[in-house]
């Protein structure tokens, strides 16, 4: 597929030429010069982003002293609870929602005179200071931003961009000084493992398919992220597409590869054009196709959609789709290094592991391995999401805990309320308690503790959140999206999500948390792939940790969170009530009866006849004088 | 050949083969239902679970496509296979109670209380219909759609199946026989598929043998003659 925009380059012929090339760039490029970026990541876009855009547009445009002002719509920052956001280089201002009406006097104050427009200025949640720069912001300072750290300075419709900021310099590194060997070795030293789920060290991965027989080899990306609440991998193809290109075609090379593919699912236009366009860009550079700067390599990427089936992203169903047929996963007894697209041997990696393979081979495998755990090296970037603080993407070193991520990073949890759970690894990850908050994480500790990395996910829960009714969410997702092969995964998260609809409902028997642990047991242990083997985590993770609520749906047929509607009593206290009415008017089923009080007339109290009652809350939200009280 | 163990004992297969085939012709019983020797396999209903430990590492695994490997030691009974295999037959019986098949395998395995709600399907979606049709028939006439427990099989478009040639392998491979076909005077109907087709009758003994359809789609394919399916089979020897 091509794109509209033509692009006319210069081919470049040799690491020299890029070199030079790259220099040319930064020589027309002033430090000194103001550049305005503002985030054009997901977040920052549904927070209306374009309107600032278009309101900087229009100001530079009008102003006749706009000499050398640049603007510059980046990818994500990570800090989308605080989008639009606005950072002024090389001052590196830091404005947090910024509303388009406020882009006149950053334009008049900021920009030209450098005054700082202190509502706009992030505010320490705890001591009030107003914050100047960006990595002074709380949500920044503990994070580790080797991945992602660029997104916040670079035009990703830009490959000068990424070539300003050293972009491609591991390419030359990787096809002009190394081996292909050397390049698996040096990611074997990094034990870089798959980011998006497996956590297969991608080094041995590669080794393998290299070894394998076949003069055809395939690269493909995983850009399939189909988790609800994240969205890491669109980011960073959304943000910096050229870094995955790179670590692309330098795992293609020491693969032996000469074809790749990037796997995008559809709903994900803006990853789509962007990854599309740096492809286009590429190709122009000469840094993909044929005789790669000269070296003798040939390699191109392709792009492939996906129809936004949830096991599109299992390796083998994905495999299958690129080839057209349907997403559905095979038994993995001969490995796709093996025996993968059309037969031949293929390496797939996730977006966020082929966008670590230029850091690791600019930076050495030695350098990269001191970040992180014993098991887990580098970084990892999470989806920060649910009842927290700080939402966001956040990229931090393998072993920091749970604890950092929640309270340093994502600023603890909103309204005062209580921490109650934080569920890792996408809808099939388990949710970990706040007794294991002090937990490292990295690949093999969440996996311990009945949850797992996956793709990164991380939705933080509170005090109003019901973990029966969290269980049941997940398992309603996974059996929708089980792509209904296996008898026990199909039946299993179908039944699963049966029982636990029964015990929300206030129909529930003890034995079924039996049923439960014993279902999930089979649905995990004789399904074919790994989303069969991780569905049943949301159930026995919360089971593990939360039984007795479990046992308080079952035996007291009550909700402690207050969420599950059918065990909800609605009570009218008679002693506040003041007679008005509105609850009784609100009520659609006419549940409510008694005698509104006028001046003529006394007034009768009002009830509820639980018969009638439906729990929609109407009543709740009606009442003025808070006389209905929620059981 | 390739020498492994199957419960203690010694047996051998050829490369290629899958440990299901080897086992049931040594005479080992494992219960199955989506798996035909005559189709590639597909490890849909789980039943042939078996455990089978490889290097020193043991895991629960269907026996229909796990391929033959020098060395491997298979389990067909121990508790984990037996806990797994009944569990899944339940799966199934709850899904299809109206199973004379089900029922039976759900007995023999000592299953006598289904703990879920009943439902009232038919099909097993072991999907030997849609591969037989697609790797024996080359029809290519029916097809899983859908995801998760919205599965089925159907026709293309949930329609007729245009492309059936009402051959009826479909309707005898079916485990469960729920395909079914009806033949009345000069038409031939696979119910399940709601595809009826007109019969060819012989210019000998008068009887109609085959779907119209089929005869020509056969004809064109092995290039034949016109006239070649004037006269029934039994006839022309």
């Amino acid at each position: 597929m091509r794109i509209g925009r033509e692009i006319k380059m210069q081919r470049l012929s040799s690491p020299q030429e890029l070199e030079k090339y790259r220099q040319e760039i930064l020589s027309q490029r002033n430090l000194n010069q103001t550049i305005v970026t503002v985030c054009g990541g997901t977040g920052c876009h549904a927070a209306g982003c374009h309107a600032v855009v278009d309101a900087f547009k229009k100001v530079l445009q009008e102003s006749v002293k706009n000499n050398g002002i640049s603007l510059r719509v980046t990818g994500c920052h990570g800090f989308c609870e605080r989008g639009p956001l606005v950072v002024i280089h090389p001052k590196e201002i830091f404005y947090q929602r910024v509303k388009p009406e406020d882009v006149p006097s950053i334009f008049s104050e900021t920009i030209l005179k450098g005054n700082i427009l202190e509502h706009l200025l992030y505010e320490h949640p705890v001591t009030g200071e107003r914050i100047l720069t960006e990595k002074d912001v709380p949500f920044y300072k503990k994070q580790m931003r080797i991945i992602f750290g660029n997104n916040g300075f670079i035009d990703p419709t830009k490959i000068e961009d990424y070539l300003a900021v050293g972009g491609y310099q591991a390419l030359v590194k990787a096809l002009f000084s190394m081996r292909p060997e050397e390049i698996i070795q040096e990611v074997k030293k990094a034990n870089l493992r798959g980011r998006g789920g497996g956590g297969f060290p991608a080094g041995i991965k590669w080794e393998s398919c290299r070894r394998a027989k076949g003069d055809i080899k395939y690269v493909i990306c995983n850009a399939d992220e189909g988790d609800p609440g994240a969205y890491m991998d669109r980011s960073l193809l959304e943000g910096n597409p050229h870094s995955v290109l790179e670590g692309m075609i330098i795992g293609a090379f020491a693969i032996g590869a000469k074809e790749g593919y990037v796997y995008v699912r559809h709903e994900y236009p803006l990853a789509l054009t962007n990854i599309m366009m740096a492809i286009e860009q590429a190709r122009g550079l000469g840094l993909l196709g044929k005789n790669i700067l000269n070296s003798g390599f040939d390699f191109d990427v392709f792009i492939s959609r996906g129809g936004g089936a949830f096991v599109g992203g299992e390796s083998s169903a994905l495999v299958a789709s690129i080839a057209g047929d349907v997403a559905e996963p095979r038994a993995k007894h001969i490995h796709l290094v093996e025996s993968g697209l059309w037969n031949r041997p293929t390496t797939l990696n996730n977006v966020e592991t082929w966008a670590n393979v230029p850091v690791i081979i600019l930076k050495g495998g030695d350098w990269y391995s001191q970040i992180g755990t014993e098991g887990s090296k580098g970084t990892k970037i999470f989806s920060l999401v649910g009842k927290v603080n700080n939402t966001g993407l956040v990229e931090v070193p393998m072993g920091i805990t749970l604890r950092e991520i929640i309270y340093d990073i994502g600023g603890g949890i909103p309204e005062g309320k209580k921490f109650k759970a934080v569920q890792t690894g996408g809808p099939s990850g388990g949710c970990i308690p706040e007794s294991l908050l002090d937990l490292p994480v990295d690949f093999d500790r969440l996996t311990e503790v009945g949850s797992m990395m996956g793709s990164g996910g991380m939705i933080v829960m509170d005090e109003s959140t019901c973990m029966v009714d969290v269980a049941k969410y997940f398992m309603n997702f996974l059996k929708d999206e089980s792509c209904g092969k296996c008898t026990s995964c199909r039946e299993g998260t179908k039944r699963m999500h049966e029982l636990l609809t029964e015990i929300t409902e206030g129909r529930g028997k003890l034995e079924y948390l039996d049923l439960l642990e014993e279902l999930g047991w089979v649905t995990a242990e004789a399904s074919l792939c790994a989303l069969g083997g991780t569905a049943p985590n949301p159930v026995l993770s919360t089971l593990r940790y939360f039984r007795e609520e479990y046992e308080e749906h079952i035996l007291h047929k009550r909700c402690p969170a207050k969420v599950c509607r059918s065990l909800l009593k609605y009570r009218i206290l008679p002693e506040v009530c003041t007679m008005c009415g509105r609850c009784a008017k609100a009520c659609p089923t006419d549940a409510i009866t008694g005698k509104r009080k006028t001046k003529k007339e006394e007034g009768i109290p009002f009830r509820i006849d639980e018969e009638k009652c439906i729990k929609c809350g109407m009543c709740f939200e009606s009442c003025k004088f808070n006389a209905i009280e929620v059981q | 050949m390739i020498s492994f163990t199957i419960d203690g004992q010694m047996v051998e297969g050829k490369k290629g083969q899958n440990v299901l085939e080897v086992a049931l012709d040594a005479g080992f019983d494992i219960p199955h239902l989506c798996y035909n020797e005559n189709v590639k396999p597909y490890g849909a209903c789980r039943l042939c679970l078996v455990e089978v430990s490889r290097k020193g590492r043991s895991k629960l695994t269907t026996s229909c496509n796990y391929p033959v490997l020098e060395g491997i030691e298979v389990f067909t009974a121990t508790d984990k296979v037996l806990r797994a295999r009944k569990m899944v037959m339940e799966l199934l019986l709850a899904m299809c109670p109206g199973s004379p098949l089900l029922q039976r395998m759900a007995k023999e395995m000592g299953l006598n209380e289904v703990r879920f709600k009943k439902e009232d399907k038919d099909c097993i979606l072991c999907g030997l219909c849609a591969r037989v049709c697609e790797e024996i028939v080359g029809a290519h006439a029916i097809q899983f759609a859908f995801r998760g427990d919205r599965r089925e099989v159907v026709p293309p478009f949930q329609g007729e199946a245009t492309n059936c040639i009402a051959c009826g392998a479909c309707v005898i491979v079916c485990p469960v026989n729920v395909i079914g076909m009806k033949e009345e005077g000069d038409e031939r109907t696979i119910t399940r598929w709601k595809r009826t087709l007109k019969m060819k009758q012989c210019k000998i003994c008068g009887n109609y043998f085959a779907p119209w359809y089929q005869l020509e789609k056969i004809r064109e394919k092995a290039n034949l003659p016109k006239d070649f399916f004037d006269v029934c089979y039994t006839c022309r020897s």
